[in-house]
């Protein structure tokens, strides 16, 4: 019985996901003639923002504003609350959001193009706060984890630990152990662990419809990039003899075809790297594309005429269910997709014949 | 032909070529994990005790091919935010 009752309530928080965000389409609200943009509501969820928009209340946009960091060449630091920009309605201190892009404006309103190019924007945009909220989600876990393995040793796991530990091994055994080999996975593993629980654990926030996820992470491109980015490095690094010989002169080819091959090994060693980010940067985002469009049809139904948008409604939201089921192994996949061929890449490196 | 024009006339920017490029993307990833199915399929009946190794190499494998739709699905997005 409480079995029953126990899957019972998982499956209703599972259906809880397929309600529609409250996008607020302001047809009838403000009373202009405002034609459901579904490009725009998509995008608006895609990208990253300045402010962090929960709903729109008749109207009226209802968002939490962020810190807005800048470094004006020339004219200092400035930092103030989004709430200033009145959602990109008003300028503030000579500057104003064009697009969700902070820009220089002069004393008509108009844009600076030179004074634009001097501002380094270090804000604090919805995306950094998410990095920082999953950062210390992961911190928080993890080193607790640790300090309670350190505190019981050899005795049972407890709590997260028997949730992590099962990942933590798996991650250990199949992924370090089998593609870098017995002699040197310790080295790579922490590198190797970090990655895949930071990529698992921002997918599956990015699902979460409600404020302190639905941000997108791993679907702004820079985020990727910069893992890559570090997988190329520490390939670099640790490549041996062997590697290298492999990359620039294979062994056992013959000149002509050396000529050919070399240039595509080099090619590749660039490559690699550059197809994890991208690998990673489109599954996340299409997933979200797909769902907002999925929500987007009843929106352009119901402008139509409203019992239509109801009867979209409910295929829409059933489609929405199991595109979500479907993203939620998307979140776990790419994240073991990336650490495995990363695992591989360190593999091929500090392979010794 | 006709396909074509209508493709092409839709949006002065080639929107439509880009819709079509997304479309082929998708084809291309069906053909792939099709074969994957397929092959895995097989396997699976002749050898029933190595299903769950299957299962698992199976999927790893769809999500190697999909990120090979995805940037044809990338080149879409690129033409319609920068031309």
């Amino acid at each position: 019985m409480l079995h029953r009752l126990v899957v019972s309530f998982f499956l209703f928080i599972a259906t809880l996901y397929s309600f529609p965000a409250l996008a607020g389409s302001p047809i009838e609200e403000t009373g202009e003639e405002k034609k459901f943009q579904p490009g725009d509501m998509i995008m608006h969820h895609i990208l990253d923002a300045h402010d962090w928009h929960i709903l729109d209340w008749k109207g009226h946009a209802v968002s939490i504003p962020l810190p807005i960091i800048l470094f004006h060449e020339g004219a200092g630091l400035k930092v103030f609350m989004s709430s200033k920009f009145n959602h990109g309605h008003s300028a503030y201190m000579g500057y104003k959001l064009d697009h969700g892009n902070i820009v220089a404006i002069n004393d008509d309103g108009s844009k600076n193009e030179l004074e634009t190019k001097k501002i380094w924007d270090f804000s604090i945009t919805k995306n950094v706060f998410s990095l920082f909220l999953s950062i210390s989600i992961l911190l928080i876990v993890f080193i607790g984890i640790s300090n309670k393995y350190k505190k019981y040793k050899n005795q049972a796991p407890s709590g997260a630990q028997s949730l992590l530990e099962p990942i933590v091994i798996f991650v250990r055994d199949d992924i370090a152990k089998s593609a870098i080999g017995e002699k040197d996975y310790q080295k790579y593993l922490p590198f190797l662990l970090t990655v895949f629980f930071f990529i698992f654990l921002n997918n599956l926030l990015g699902l979460v419809p409600f404020f302190p996820g639905g941000a997108n992470l791993t679907g702004n491109i820079a985020v990727p990039m910069v893992m890559a980015a570090m997988v190329f490095i520490i390939t670099t690094l640790s490549g041996k003899k062997y590697y290298w010989q492999h990359i620039f002169a294979m062994p056992g080819v013959p000149k002509p075809v050396l000529l050919i091959l070399t240039p595509i090994e080099i090619f590749g060693v660039f490559l690699k790297p550059l197809v994890l980010m991208i690998r990673l940067f489109a599954n996340i985002t299409a997933g979200h594309i797909i769902i907002l469009s999925f929500f987007s049809m009843i929106f352009i139904f119901g402008e139509m005429h409203p019992l239509a948008g109801y009867g979209v409604s409910v295929f829409s939201g059933l489609f929405v269910l199991f595109m979500m089921v479907l993203e939620l192994l998307v979140a776990f996949l790419q994240a073991y997709v990336f650490t495995l061929l990363a695992a591989m890449y360190f593999g091929m490196a500090v392979e010794e014949h | 032909m006709e396909l074509l024009t209508v493709l092409l006339a839709t949006d002065v920017t080639g929107y439509g070529i880009a819709a079509l490029a997304a479309g082929v993307a998708a084809l291309g990833a069906g053909v792939g994990i099709g074969q994957i199915g397929n092959g895995a399929m097989q396997a699976m009946a002749r050898q029933p005790e190595a299903i769950n190794d299957l299962r698992a190499n199976m999927i790893l494998m769809a999500a190697l091919v999909e990120g090979a739709a995805f940037f044809a699905m990338v080149i879409g997005l690129l033409v319609i935010f920068t031309i």
